[in-house]
């Protein structure tokens, strides 16, 4: 009987009850939309990080600052027989992969040499594997890197564009055996394994620069500090930071087995990275807030101008027996199965915008978080008692006499 | 003991509108009673305050041996539930439940919906054939007998009539009374209210109400 009651009345209005789904709908879509990305948007923001490459970069120490003064390559260079002592510091088990890069140019193209997928021993006897090829998971390769040691060479995207480079083809006596987009510098240069561009650049051991790439532990108070001047530490300080993986202690390590080197923490865009993070996600999370609460809004009315319309039926089944909690089950019963049919639809007009927001702003799509739906149904819920108060108030006072006075 | 009795009732609205003044009324078991009187007399209020649907400002009202005056909000629904079967002027359906279903409401707000009872119910008031159709595709006079179908069907120890036959015509209106007349001699207890006298005369028993003061009729 009730949920006939619950049937006839939807039916009968249900124009005011799509109007309702209609509302709760876009609300809880918008709602998991953005919880799906504040959920996901971290790892997103992560991979874009990586993107800008190593944690870290270490050069000679004086090349920047004499480029910088005399606005002239100073062609310092780092030895490559040092590399392996990368993997000697404090940290060395945090060093995920390096690789040694050095600039020179081939038929007036420029041209890197590096390791793509080196195996090298180490000072301590192991050997170690490591390049391009683990550091730079976002690369795409038309082809397949390099085999270390041969004559082998990746070209870049849009220099292989310019010069109608393809797959197979030589240059001078390199085989092209991949194009690379990767969203740097290698999208205009060749690059092969470092002993041919030493040879080209007549640089026999030598090197430009070094990418490291390390897990770090996420920045505090001490590591800024030390950032700006290990020496002020106090010794105790010292010894915390020191023995700590963060991004400056590692790089201070670096510098101190590498001679005449310096070694830079790729910081400042993590850090302002994480500052648009954070905004980011209390801007979805008011977004979210906001979307429920004006949906919540908007039942309300729906539901208040419904119990206006609907008030002499409902004073009827006062005047023939019904107790209060009786009349406000039926009628929370009925904004309930509108509601929960909005949700659902909602829910899934939800992936489907955070897909698109995906797409649009990070260019990969947006992982569908499971959590959000018992997040998303308990707020739903929430939203419909809140927006069922004033429908209940309304209904409590509602007199029978008055509604069906004759 | 009566089965209703109204003592000193009086119904004040917003503490100004005397609608009803100090009224002493009383009726036995089996009886019917015609409430007449021009309209605003308060034979509405009068019923409101009998069916447990209003309360009374002051005065003693006892039904089946309960006092009305001293219970609460809820407990009057329930003694309304209980005790009182209630007939619209306004015929008072629920527009999107069949004859049936709109008297199985009544069923399931008291104990539970009872198919066969309500068919029952329904034959009796002759329109056990009509007992699948919506209210709209009822006339007035079979939505009325719906109406007294549903006002039988939890067994009141007394029906209230609001004017029953104020919206219908003269062979509709015949039709109602006939039922009111054989649920009389059933042993029921009625009390209807009406303008016309002609209504009235079917009753065994007439009292009067003018601006809230009542009185028995002379005939
Ligand atoms: N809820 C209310 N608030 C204020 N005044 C009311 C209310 N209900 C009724 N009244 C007043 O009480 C008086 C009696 O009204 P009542 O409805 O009982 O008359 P009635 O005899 O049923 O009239 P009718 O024959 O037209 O139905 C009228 O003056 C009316 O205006
Ligand atoms: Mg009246």
């Amino acid at each position: 009987m009730f949920w006939q009651m619950v049937k006839g009345a939807l039916i009968r209005q249900r124009n005011r009850f799509a109007l309702i789904a209609l509302t709760v709908a876009l609300g809880v879509s918008l709602a998991s939309a953005m919880l799906n990305c504040l959920f996901d948007v971290g790892d997103k923001v992560n991979q874009e990080l990586k993107a800008y490459g190593a944690n870290i970069i270490v050069t000679p120490k004086n090349s920047t600052v004499l480029k910088d003064i005399y606005g002239l390559d100073s062609r310092e260079y780092l030895n490559e027989e040092e590399l392996g002592k990368i993997r000697t510091i404090f940290w060395t088990n945090n060093i995920v992969a390096f690789a040694p890069s050095l600039e020179g140019s081939l038929d007036s193209m420029p041209i890197i040499g590096t390791w793509f997928n080196h195996k090298m021993t180490l000072p301590t006897g192991d050997s170690f594997e490591t390049g391009i090829e683990p550091m730079k998971s976002w690369w795409q390769i038309d082809g397949r890197y390099p085999v270390d040691g041969t004559n082998e060479i990746l070209v870049g995207k849009n220099l292989a564009a310019e010069k109608n480079l393809k797959l197979g083809d030589r240059i001078e006596n390199l085989e092209i055996v991949g194009i690379v987009e990767g969203g740097g510098i290698e999208d205009d240069s060749i690059l092969a394994n470092l002993p041919i561009v030493q040879s080209l650049e007549n640089l026999p051991g030598k090197i430009g620069s070094i990418e490291v790439s390390a897990i770090t532990t996420p920045e505090n108070d001490l590591a800024r500090k030390a950032a700006e001047n290990p020496n002020l530490l106090s010794q105790q300080e010292r010894e915390i930071w020191y023995c700590t993986a963060y991004v400056s202690s590692i790089a201070y390590q670096i510098e101190e087995v590498i001679s005449n080197s310096s070694a830079r923490p790729v910081r400042q865009i993590a850090e302002s990275e994480g500052k648009i993070l954070d905004k980011t996600q209390l801007l979805m999370l008011l977004i979210t807030i906001l979307s429920l609460l004006s949906a919540a809004l908007g039942v309300s009315n729906l539901v208040s101008a419904n119990i206006i319309e609907c008030s002499r039926e409902l004073g009827l089944l006062k005047a023939i027996g019904a107790t209060n909690l009786g009349v406000i089950l039926l009628v929370l019963a009925e904004i309930f199965i509108a509601g929960i049919f909005g949700g659902i639809a909602g829910y899934f007009l939800g992936l489907g915008l955070a897909q698109i927001i995906g797409q649009t702003v990070f260019g990969s799509g947006i992982a569908n978080n499971l959590v959000v739906i018992p997040i998303v149904s308990a707020l739903m819920i929430l939203v419909l008692l809140l927006a069922s108060i004033p429908a209940i108030r309304s209904l409590l006072s509602l007199e029978p006499a008055n509604v069906l006075h004759g | 003991m009566s089965l209703l009795e109204l003592k000193g009732v009086s119904m004040v609205y917003n503490g100004k509108v005397r609608a009803l003044d100090n009224i002493d009324f009383k009726i036995d078991k089996g009886d019917w009673v015609a409430i007449m009187g021009p309209s605003g007399s308060g034979k509405t209020t009068l019923m409101n305050i009998i069916g447990c649907m209003d309360k009374a400002t002051s005065g003693e009202i006892t039904l089946d041996g309960i006092s009305l005056m001293d219970v609460t909000d809820a407990e009057l629904t329930q003694i309304r539930r209980e005790k009182i079967g209630m007939v619209f002027q306004q015929f008072h359906l629920i527009p999107y439940l069949t004859a049936a279903e709109n008297v199985m409401v009544a069923q399931y707000y008291h104990s539970l919906p009872d198919k066969d009872e309500a068919m029952k119910a329904l034959d009796r008031v002759g329109l056990a054939d009509r007992a699948e159709h919506l209210p709209s595709q009822l006339s007035g006079g079979e939505q009325q007998r719906v109406c007294i179908a549903r006002a039988l069907i939890n067994y009141p120890v007394l029906i209230l009539a609001d004017e029953p036959t104020g919206n219908l015509d003269e062979a509709n209106q015949n039709l109602v009374m006939k039922i009111f007349h054989e649920l009389h001699d059933e042993g029921h207890t009625i009390i209807t209210v009406t303008h016309s006298t002609d209504v009235g005369r079917e009753a065994q028993r007439r009292v009067i109400i003018e601006h809230g003061h009542m009185r028995e009729s002379e005939d």
